[in-house]
């Protein structure tokens, strides 16, 4: 594999030479060890993590459009890791330290930018239970930082700070260590990374159901043909209720509609990631090419369109305006909607299934991007050693069962609240 | 924008509705096994084609329905009340 340094761009912008492929195109094999079902983000980690960490190098990821065509594609690329009920704020932590080291870790430029990510709040209260928040963040070792009306202002001033606002501003709690990343640029990464280790990327290869030996999966049927593997393991999200019924398994899990937008590119607006969780929903973020890119709420019925509907675009527009209004005349270039799996407690899967040979890896609501290198790190553990890692004990499908749900929001059973 | 036919005030946008959820869910009794209640909870069938699920026409008759949606194609392809007392109410004639 060509390793990519300012050396080797220097030499090809002198050289005129095409670069090379950054992963192997290979014909699927009969029989791998591994098979992870899912080309995005989380499947493409777990294969890397499998090879790189617990030595399985002999892994398929098999991807039924191209890679990064679901919802690695399709989010709004916020890191961070400002949770704080036991599990989440472990977990999150975690992968914010892998997110931190990553581009070197795959020499692959993924634009890593911990720019800081603020939450507002809208009233006394508000304040004080992010002060809680974030003592609780601090107390795991997490950068937080109360801020009152005066230090939002001097870092964003484009808010609207009247005392007349839709949604005064009281403060924001901050966490200076999240940020943005090129969400992109991990899928590619990790793919070329994992294939230099030896992974078979098979792309355009849809799963039509798994091969079952006495109980046991032990392979799976493709578009390409039959794989036989000694572990499967499922990295779907947004559809992993139609993989575990091919299974059997009927999951705490429904699909709902997410949509994201990017407006026009502007000048430098926004230096932080802006969290809005009053009445109502909304997050926003400037990109490196100067689109604001934000999102609010989901669309709040099941569906597996992957195609929004109107009104949230008007709602959502309607808070962008209401906190920043010199937003008000800038131009949506364009808005999309990906396939969330909404768990019942808002928190995800990373868990062995009542089935033999079986992995699940879903459930990620709104928090997948996030999560993409800690995600594929406690996934490759569970498939290589048969046991969890200590970090996704708590995120076990028999939790709901146990009574033991994660529920962040504290919303409850009902999956389009979370 | 959906389109829902409410049987009792005719077509609307569905965001005059609030979405109930699938409306194949259905409590156990009581005194079922934990096991029932822990399906009937958490555990949904979540398909992708027809569903039928519960809305209710919260910013016109207040009526729960039950609306069957395809999730692939958002199409609605049958709309009744929640409440059978309430269907044969609204297709009694006129008196």
């Amino acid at each position: 594999m060509l390793r990519y340094s300012a050396l080797a761009l220097l030499k090809h912008a002198f050289t005129g030479q095409p670069w090379p492929r950054a992963w192997r195109d290979p014909v699927p094999k009969d029989t791998y060890d591994a098979v992870i079902v899912g080309g995005g983000g989380h499947g493409l980690a777990t294969a890397y993590y499998l090879a790189k960490e617990f030595g399985i190098r002999n892994v398929a990821v098999l991807e039924k459009g191209y890679i990064g065509s679901g919802n690695a594609g399709r989010n709004t690329t916020i890191v961070r890791s400002n949770y704080m009920l036991p599990g989440a704020t472990e977990f999150y932590d975690f992968s914010l330290k892998l997110w931190n080291s990553l581009s070197h870790e795959l020499n692959f430029n993924v634009m890593f930018s911990p720019r800081g990510q603020i939450l507002l709040l809208h009233s006394p209260d508000g304040l004080d239970s992010a002060a809680r928040r974030g003592n609780i963040m601090r107390r795991h070792g997490i950068a937080a930082k109360l801020l009152d009306r005066a230090g939002m202002q001097e870092l964003v001033p484009h808010l609207d700070y009247r005392p007349s606002a839709r949604f005064p501003i009281w403060g924001g709690l901050m966490q200076p260590t999240a940020g943005t990343a090129r969400h992109d640029a991990v899928v590619w990464a990790y793919a070329r990374a994992a294939s230099e280790l030896g992974v078979d990327i098979i792309q355009n290869c849809e799963v039509t159901g798994f091969l079952r030996e006495r109980g046991r999966v032990v392979g799976v049927q493709t578009s390409r043909g039959t794989i036989k593997a000694a572990k499967v393991g499922i990295a779907v999200a947004g559809h992993t209720s139609r993989l575990g019924e091919m299974a059997g398994l009927r999951l705490p899990i429904e699909s709902h509609l997410l949509q994201a937008f990017v407006s026009e590119p502007l000048k430098p607006l926004l230096d932080y990631v802006i969290g809005f969780g009053g009445h109502g929903h909304f997050y926003i973020s400037q990109s490196d090419k100067g689109g604001m890119v934000f999102g609010g709420d989901l669309d709040m019925y099941n569906s597996y369109a992957q195609r929004g509907n109107l009104p949230v675009v008007r709602d959502v527009a309607a808070l962008a305006v209401s906190l920043m209004p010199c937003l008000g005349r800038v131009r949506l270039l364009r808005h999309w909607a990906g396939v969330m799996d909404m768990t019942m407690d808002g928190s995800h899967v990373i868990s062995k299934t009542p089935v033999d040979g079986l992995y699940l890896n879903g459930g990620w609501c709104y928090g997948g991007f996030k999560a993409t290198p800690a995600s594929g790190w406690c996934f490759a553990h569970l498939i290589a050693r048969d046991q969890p890692d200590p970090l996704s004990v708590p995120f076990a499908l028999d939790r709901f069962a146990r009574g033991a749900t994660i529920d962040e929001a504290g919303s409850g059973p009902t999956p389009r609240l979370h | 924008m959906l389109r829902i036919i409410c049987p009792f005030c005719g077509e609307r946008d569905h965001s005059e509705f609030t979405y109930g959820g699938d409306a194949t869910v259905v409590y156990p009794d009581l005194s079922a096994p934990v096991g029932a209640w822990i399906n009937a909870v958490y555990v949904r069938s979540n398909p992708k084609g027809p569903h039928r699920e519960r809305w209710q026409h919260s910013d016109g008759c207040r009526l729960w329905l039950i609306v069957e949606r395809d999730t692939m194609t958002h199409e609605i392809r049958r709309v009744e009340p929640a409440r059978a007392a309430i269907d044969t109410l609204l297709k009694e004639p006129a008196r």
